[in-house]
């Protein structure tokens, strides 16, 4: 049972292990972006793998399905163009309004789209990975979204790719302000480990004015995410610490179990 | 050594951690990532060298780490844990035996995570935890114990058809016939 070179092994191992742990910061994040790209090859080859049915039913597509979309995506176009022609239209005068208060102007949003190449494979973290990087402008903390709503902010930036901490991850609080009379703000902490669509709304007042199907926006506190983007809807509610605080759930508008395409937030 | 048979095991574990970081069926379908990898040290445990243990838990360990949000080189130690107490053991295991597989399986499927999970802990990580964890443990420990017997027959199929095969003795040998009834 007792061998030398078995123990050697052992040992061998976890000095390594220890080495790696007590690596810097940077110097960890830099060798498992190194690592991680040793597996870029096959996430292409995913990639293309799942392109390669898409195309397929595409080719297959009868001509008369193909006209049918036709006519629905022109009219669809014709609807978006004359709507913005009326936000242009409410854009400039708010502009007016604006300069006629000397307000301060609000920064447009520069959206990235990008697309989600892996998920995180353990099942205590929730992060994902997506084909932007730093050749692309992408930095830390920078905010992520989809068309629902907001997903979660940037965590680690390499040449190619990002990683992306989703809400309800600890490393992703935000502070939220629901659209309700009073206006509250709270802050969106970790969910459970099971549902990802549902997150808690913490730090909220006692007297909170909350009832289901509240909508929740990002406050703009913090520095992270900018004021508006749209979270979720309040779910339930409950008084916690003997009444002297609220929690409340979150339903988010983002599904975020099932992500393909994010829009990176550049400012 | 068999480096064929190393070689075999350290790409079905970078194909496994691939894997599992693409399919999103199981964490759809059952709320919880599988990790085939304890159920890979169980088989490299019971059929390979102490270094390809070894390997296998460093190089999985650290394939795992770098596309997870774990500090890297968490997973190596569980890993090894898991592989080095069945290595020194096998003489006594029924390794052949498809629920020796499987209880092997199981177990070092519900090892491995839960070191981790020990460690991340301990190191003052916050992973996501509460009661929803203890059915992504028993996914993970049922799903590691159910793989662990195909991997077993999956080893053996590619030892037989890509790597070198044994000459076997038959005891049956021409010369030594006794040939009954008169000639």
């Amino acid at each position: 049972m007792f061998k030398p070179k078995n123990y050697l092994a052992l040992g061998a191992v976890v000095l390594v292990a220890v080495a790696l742990l007590s690596l810097p910061t940077r110097a960890t994040s830099r060798l498992k972006l190194a690592v991680s790209s040793w597996f870029l090859p096959l996430f292409g080859l995913a990639g293309a793998g799942q392109q390669l049915p898409a195309d397929l039913a595409d080719s297959l597509l009868p001509r008369r399905e193909l006209l049918h979309q036709l006519d629905v995506l022109r009219r669809e176009n014709q609807q978006l163009r004359s709507q913005a022609v009326q936000s242009t239209a409410i854009a400039r005068e708010n502009d007016q309004l604006h300069a006629l208060l000397n307000w301060k102007q609000t920064v447009q949003w520069k959206l990235k789209p990008a697309n989600v190449v892996m998920r995180d494979p353990a099942n205590w973290w929730r992060t994902v990975q997506i084909d932007l990087g730093s050749r692309d402008g992408i930095q830390t903390n920078q905010p992520v979204l989809t068309a629902d709503g907001l997903v979660g902010r940037i965590s680690s930036v390499s040449y190619l790719n990002s990683q992306v901490v989703l809400i309800g991850d600890h490393d992703c609080r935000v502070s939220v302000l629901i659209d309700n009379s009073t206006h509250d703000v709270g802050v969106l902490t970790a969910s459970g480990p099971l549902d990802a669509s549902f997150v808690q709304l913490s730090y909220l007042p006692s007297m909170a004015n909350l009832k289901a199907g509240q909508n929740v926006f990002t406050s703009g506190l913090g520095g992270v995410f900018p004021k508006g983007i749209p979270v979720g809807k309040i779910v339930d509610m409950q008084t916690i610490e003997y009444g002297l605080a609220t929690e409340a759930r979150v339903k988010l508008n983002a599904n975020l179990g099932a992500l393909e395409q994010v829009c990176v937030l550049i400012q | 050594m068999n480096l064929f048979k190393t070689i075999l095991i350290l790409s079905f574990a970078f194909l496994t951690v691939f894997g599992e970081t693409v399919l999103g069926a199981p964490r759809y379908f059952l709320g919880a990532q599988v990790d085939l990898l304890p159920a890979l040290m169980v088989y490299a445990a019971l059929n390979a060298d102490i270094v390809t243990i070894a390997l296998l838990a460093v190089l999985g360990g650290v394939w795992f780490d770098s596309l997870s949000a774990n500090p890297l080189g968490i997973s190596i130690v569980p890993l090894m844990v898991a592989g080095f107490a069945m290595y020194v053991r096998r003489d006594l295991i029924l390794r052949q035996s498809p629920f020796a597989q499987f209880m092997l399986g199981a177990a070092a499927s519900a090892v491995v995570p839960g070191l981790t999970v020990l460690f991340l802990l301990n190191g003052g990580k916050q992973p996501l935890i509460g009661w929803g964890s203890l059915w992504q443990w028993l996914v993970m420990t049922g799903a590691g114990a159910l793989a662990t017997p195909l991997i077993f027959s999956l080893g053996e199929w590619c030892g037989g058809a890509l790597g070198y095969k044994l000459r076997t003795e038959v005891s049956f040998r021409p010369d030594r016939e006794i040939q009954r009834g008169r000639k």
